[in-house]
């Protein structure tokens, strides 16, 4: 096992240990900063795989608005933040057998695949991924109408919530 | 990815330090504890009332209009890195993009979302 | 080559050289190599920290017209180092009610999102942690842990002040970065990489001659950014008797407190990294990498200054005052100032330098006179509207 691999499951690892602790800690706040664990392991992940714009854009984006829009959403609506309501209700069992089913055909799919020894492939010297993104995001072949489209989604998103909050005021 | 695994020294040599302090002054500090010294803060009077505040709803919203323009800007990132070489039709795409989220801005601003009140 | 020209190959050449003849493996000695100079850089800090707790009292000493700590020591430079001995022998409490790992974590995050900032700063030409090339992204990524480690604060503590300060600091910190991103795109533009390296190297002429209005508007941004005045709703001594970090005492306390020392310092060096020439200084950084680090460290306190300097002259703003101004004014100004930016640096390219300088000069300074010109009709409007109703009051008597 090279070292880039133990490294990726020491922090795969992480990820889904913070991910588990998500579904399962009582606590709303404290599932809240181990949702940020995992965002960060995913950043590391994406770092990883030498994607550092995309890492930096997961921390920032990700944890730096997103969690905080959680944290502010748990405080917002809990009265009393140290809430422990029940777990699970009756049908637990369903659920777990749905789970485990659906994890059976994972692995069952996944036997086949070769994917899961191999290492990424080394990215050419010289190759600056933000350039090269630059250039696609703006160039006619390229992504330049998502880009603008995304710009329209993005406003969307703000007049709906601008909507939904204005309503109730 | 050796670059990275710098970074990650950075983050894991940043956390011994501080935490390295916190053990020392544990390790140094008297342990008396009492229960005046557990009690909240609040001017040096007993506490009145929960220590849950009514939470304004105005900061949540502050923080949504934050997160879209934050993705917007990261989105400006590529862009500006590679505009020096790219021609006008460039900076006139980079253009309309931010022009449109100024008047998601506006309209935000018009509706009386902005305010604190 | 000499150590005076290239102090950080040289020493690492010669570490590996003792490592390996230890019998470590080559990746292993590389790594050890690495986290001993990550050790030695943060140790620097950490006493420059001390250092930096010294100059602020000197200097709020000197503005508010008196002397400051003089007794311990030669004009009381001995006096940190008292701070930080009483600091370390306080009891370490947890108020009851408090949430223990939280509460105790948030201090631990804060003084680590300041110190991994140091990750990117480029020391001198071929002297600095790592030359990423998504640096300016990751100050702002860094800047998004310290914003978690105060709501952790705020809210592990259970006390209304803490949450409440917690809360508006957050809130100032989180809509301050819009500007604060916006402007940092503008030295991307010029220098084509987000690199700070990249950056320091662009600089033939300071970017703030090409965007002086940047300049400011990221100076304006970086001081809310760390939450001191006249932006500092977290602490807000007259307010909220000291926000966030109410229920903090002891080290806990000083991790707090130093840590927004250093990252004022840190904040005025990314200020002169980006506009003013960071280590770059009339050819000087050619001649050796130290006097490089000089020049870097000169700038940066000069940075660290200038926001002393604002935060011991001006009251503290509103905290509805301060987001009415960041949304309606900062963003849309910062905004058009990319725009405008992007369209001169594309309408101006190929020309001669002092073109060039004196175009992007020019329309900064005519879109700062705009701004201003807009915000004052404003403001007269309003204060006619105001003088109408008084008039209407008065007449009514």
């Amino acid at each position: 096992m090279t070292g880039e691999q133990i490294i990726f499951l020491a922090v795969a690892l992480f990820t889904l240990g913070s991910g588990f602790m998500v579904v399962t800690t009582r606590n709303l706040i404290h599932a809240a900063l181990w949702l940020i664990s995992t965002l960060f392991g995913v950043a590391v992940v994406f770092a990883i795989l030498n994607a550092g714009f995309l890492a930096v854009v997961q921390v920032v984006v990700y944890i730096g608005a997103i969690a905080i829009l959680f944290i502010f959403a748990v405080m917002l609506t809990r009265k009393d933040m140290r809430d422990q309501g029940p777990q699970t209700n009756q049908n637990w069992w369903v659920g777990a057998l749905i789970a485990v089913l659906v994890f059976g055909g994972l692995v069952f799919l996944l036997q086949g695949w070769n994917g899961l020894s191999k290492t990424a492939a080394d990215i050419p010297s010289g190759f600056d991924a933000v350039a090269e993104l630059g250039n696609e995001l703006v160039s006619p072949a390229g992504y330049v109408l998502p880009f603008e489209v995304a710009s329209v989604l993005l406003v969307a998103a703000l007049v709906g919530a601008v909507y939904v909050a204005f309503n109730r005021k | 990815m050796s670059q990275w695994i710098y970074i990650g020294l950075f983050f894991i040599v940043g956390l011994i330090i501080p935490v390295g302090a916190i053990t020392v002054a544990w390790i140094l500090g008297p342990k008396k504890s009492n229960p005046i010294k557990k009690t909240t803060y609040e001017c040096g009077i007993e506490t009145v009332g929960e220590s849950w505040v009514q939470f304004k709803a105005q900061y949540y919203i502050f923080a949504l209009v934050f997160l879209i323009f934050d993705v917007e800007t990261v989105f400006l990132f590529p862009w500006a890195v590679k505009l020096g070489q790219l021609g006008l039709f460039a900076v006139v795409e980079g253009i309309i993009f931010i022009l449109i989220l100024i008047a998601g801005l506006v309209y935000t601003w018009r509706k009386g979302m902005l305010e604190w009140a | 080559m000499s150590f005076w020209n290239d102090p950080l190959k040289v020493a690492a050449d010669w570490l590996l050289g003792i490592f390996t003849g230890w019998g470590l493996p080559e990746i292993a000695a590389q790594i050890l190599i690495g986290f001993l100079g990550v050790l030695l850089l943060i140790s620097v800090l950490m006493l420059l920290d001390i250092f930096l707790v010294w100059v602020e009292r000197k200097v709020v000493s000197r503005f508010q017209d008196r002397i400051g700590p003089n007794r311990v020591g030669p004009f009381g430079l001995i006096q940190p180092f008292a701070d930080i001995i009483k600091l370390l022998i306080k009891e370490d409490t947890t108020p009851g009610g408090a949430d223990k790992v939280v509460y105790n974590i948030a201090p631990m995050l804060s003084m680590m999102s300041v110190l991994i900032l140091w990750a990117v700063v480029p020391l001198a030409p071929r002297i600095l942690g790592v030359d990423l090339n998504v640096g300016a992204l990751y100050i702002i990524a860094a800047g998004a842990i310290g914003t978690l480690s105060i709501i952790m604060a705020g809210w592990s503590s259970n006390n209304k002040f803490a949450l409440i300060g917690a809360f508006r600091q957050v809130a100032v910190m989180v809509s301050f970065e819009i500007p604060m991103l916006t402007t940092l795109l503008i030295p991307t533009i010029f220098a084509g990489s987000m690199g700070l390296s990249a950056i320091t190297e662009g600089q033939n002429v300071w970017y703030v001659f090409l965007a002086p209005l940047g300049a400011l508007i990221f100076l304006i941004a970086a001081i809310a950014e760390l939450g001191r005045a006249p932006f500092d709703m977290g602490e807000a001594e007259s307010e909220l008797v000291s926000g966030y970090n109410i229920e903090y005492s002891g080290m806990k306390f000083g991790m707090f407190y130093a840590g927004e020392l250093l990252h004022a310092f840190t904040f005025g060096g990314f200020w002169s990294i980006m506009f003013f020439g960071g280590y770059r200084f009339l050819g000087l950084e050619q001649v050796s990498p130290f006097l490089a680090i000089a020049v870097i460290v000169f700038k940066a306190f000069i940075g660290y200054w200038i926001i002393m300097w604002v935060k011991y002259t001006l009251l503290r703003i509103r905290i509805d005052h301060m987001l009415a101004f960041n949304w309606k004014f900062l963003t849309p100004l910062a905004f058009t100032l990319l725009m405008v930016i992007a369209l001169m640096n594309a309408l101006l390219a190929g020309t001669s330098t002092w073109f060039y300088v004196s175009g992007m000069f020019l329309s900064n300074v005519l879109l700062a006179w705009i701004a201003i010109e807009i915000a004052r009709s404003y403001s007269r409007k309003e204060r006619e509207k105001m003088e109408g109703v008084k008039r209407v009051v008065e007449a009514h008597h």
